[in-house]
């Protein structure tokens, strides 16, 4: 009985939680005179995704989505690794308040600085390009402190192995650590590719050409400025834009969510 | 080389970056929240106070921090309660279990954006999918983000949708790391499954609990997008969260040394879930 009971309230959410995503695929997939009515048999098409396509420059904003988040996880992943190992294992003098320091960006976001931040960016004359979107993110607290934890796991042997064989820090770090951190690599990786892709206030505010302008921005203007509300175009363009990220949380489930429960255990 | 020089130079690209966009407008926020904005043909001056003066007698100011909070409590509570009972049942043998997982957690990967442009839809008078269910229900037809009573609801639903299954796999991850041996011990005692897991499951979730609580209160203060598409703060401002109504003194009026007064409003209610963080650790959380 209760058995019953608990599958029926877990359909009855799974269908409610599937049930938004599945009505913006019926409505980009079908004409618009089908967008609210849901009749079997409807004819499907593809011809919102390519007037969407045609409406707006979006092919610079998958451009532009894509740099910018392939330059946000390189930068982020060399200096978070560098500054990990320092603080895992270099007893170097003011340690634990730079490690507190470090740790205030968890409470203090750059996604709340952006009166300070986009003052900053103006005086740097980089307003307006990829550089003023990503910079912020760039040395990540989150990454830092997760890298930290995993190297501090290594044993000293294996670093002190590599030293004897005459390996310089960089060295030790690239051969042991680098290698031993695969995983949490891919898991923060993951987190912070899919955390950019849709990040939006902050470049809402920095950009505004479709030059540098991602993704998530793109769509808003595009969305907005159509005035004549054809809906079915506007989901096409939603569903495109979230389009990669959700075709490879689909193929690679189980690292998403692997990646996202590693990355939230501290 | 000494261990000093190795730690200081591994850290310093990382220390340079997190300085300048991190503490320096940290501190910057204070400091230029003490002068006026520059306008045309005016320099910034020093005005003390002012800004904080004027604060304290805006009204959208006081209406959007009681948002804010009607927002978290709107969303806190609903958004945890549903992720631990989605991560209790995936836990266990349910029929099409991998299906319910992924409807779960699938709006975790959406953009903000994406998910407030469908639900905007979702929420739109006239042809909706909203305003079509309560038409078939003979229901008058309610313009559910154009009205003062209903517009924050709708945000709230939206920010449950979007982040009830981000939740759920921390408190899944918790459950699997429990030992089975406690439910067996349990049921051989003669323990309910409701007992079991007030007494057993519960307590030592709060770990967990304690985490996704506090990553839940920084996101009600941190996550605006879905404003920017669905009512840009209105109608008549009930839907103007805090970092929104920073946005908008800020980029739209243009008026930057009171958005840095806003900011600091907001950095202050950030540090302080912090250090409740802190003291809430030391005393009512279970450790395993």
């Amino acid at each position: 009985m209760t058995r019953a009971l608990e599958t029926a309230g877990a359909w009855l959410l799974g269908v409610l939680w599937a049930l938004p995503l599945a009505y913006a695929v019926w409505t980009a997939f079908h004409p618009a005179e089908f967008s609210t009515r849901f009749v079997p048999g409807a004819p499907l098409t593809l011809e919102n995704f390519a007037k969407a396509w045609a409406a707006a420059p979006f092919a610079r904003y998958f451009v532009n989505t894509t740099l910018l988040v392939a330059m946000i996880l390189a930068v982020q992943l060399v200096l978070c690794t560098l500054a990990a190992y320092a603080f895992a294992r270099f007893a170097f003098a003011g340690r634990a308040v730079a490690f507190l320091l470090v740790l205030v960006q968890l409470m203090i976001m750059p996604d709340v600085l952006i009166v300070e931040n986009y003052r900053t960016m103006s005086r740097l004359g980089i307003l307006d390009t990829l550089w003023a979107i990503g910079l912020p993110y760039m040395a990540s607290a989150f990454g830092i402190f997760l890298l930290r934890q995993t190297f501090k796991t290594v044993p000293k042997e294996l670093d002190e192995a590599a030293r004897v064989e005459g390996a310089g820090p960089l060295e030790t770090l690239w051969r042991v650590y680098v290698p031993l951190a695969r995983p949490v690599y891919i898991a923060y990786g993951l987190v912070s590719v899919s955390y950019h892709w849709n990040n939006f206030l902050w470049p809402l505010i920095v950009t505004n050409s479709v030059q540098s302008r991602p993704l998530t921005v793109g769509l808003q203007v595009f969305s907005s400025v159509d005035q004549g509300v054809d809906w079915s175009i506007i989901t096409a363009a939603t569903l495109m834009t979230s389009g990669p990220l959700l075709v490879a949380f689909l193929l690679f489930q189980r690292q998403f969510v692997q990646s996202f429960m590693r990355a939230g255990i501290r | 080389m000494n261990r000093n020089v190795t730690g200081w130079l591994l850290l310093l690209p990382a220390a340079i970056l997190l300085v300048t966009f991190t503490h320096y407008p940290a501190l910057g926020t204070l400091y230029h929240s003490l002068f006026s904005t520059p306008k045309a043909g005016r320099a910034s001056v020093w005005v003390g106070l002012d800004n904080y003066r004027a604060m304290a007698a805006d009204p959208v100011f006081w209406q959007s921090l009681q948002n804010n909070l009607l927002f978290a409590l709107g969303t806190i509570p609903t958004s945890m309660a549903l992720a631990l009972a989605m991560a209790l049942l995936v836990n266990g043998k349910l029929r099409g279990r991998a299906f319910l997982r992924l409807s779960y957690f699938t709006p975790t990967i959406l953009p903000m954006i994406a998910v407030a442009n469908i639900w905007l839809f979702f929420y739109t008078p006239g042809y909706g999918l909203l305003e079509q269910i309560t038409g078939l229900l003979g229901l008058p037809s309610h313009n559910w983000l154009g009205s003062r009573e209903t517009a924050l609801g709708c945000l709230v639903v939206v920010t449950v949708w979007k982040e009830a299954g981000f939740f759920m796999i921390f408190y899944l991850a918790a459950l699997q790391s429990l030992s089975p041996q406690l439910g067996e011990a349990a049921a051989l005692m003669g323990a309910g499954p409701w007992y079991f897991f007030r007494r057993v499951t519960f307590p030592l979730l709060m770990p967990t609990t304690l985490f996704v609580l506090v990553n839940a209160v920084i996101n009600s203060f941190r996550l605006v997008d879905h404003i920017v598409v669905m009512t840009k703060g209105g109608p008549d401002n009930t839907t103007a969260l805090l970092l929104y109504y920073i946005y908008d003194v800020g980029f739209k009026f243009w008026d930057q040394a009171y958005a840095a007064a806003l900011t600091l409003v907001l950095l202050v209610i950030l540090a302080a879930v912090t250090l409740g963080q802190f003291l809430l650790l030391d005393r009512r959380v279970h450790y395993q």
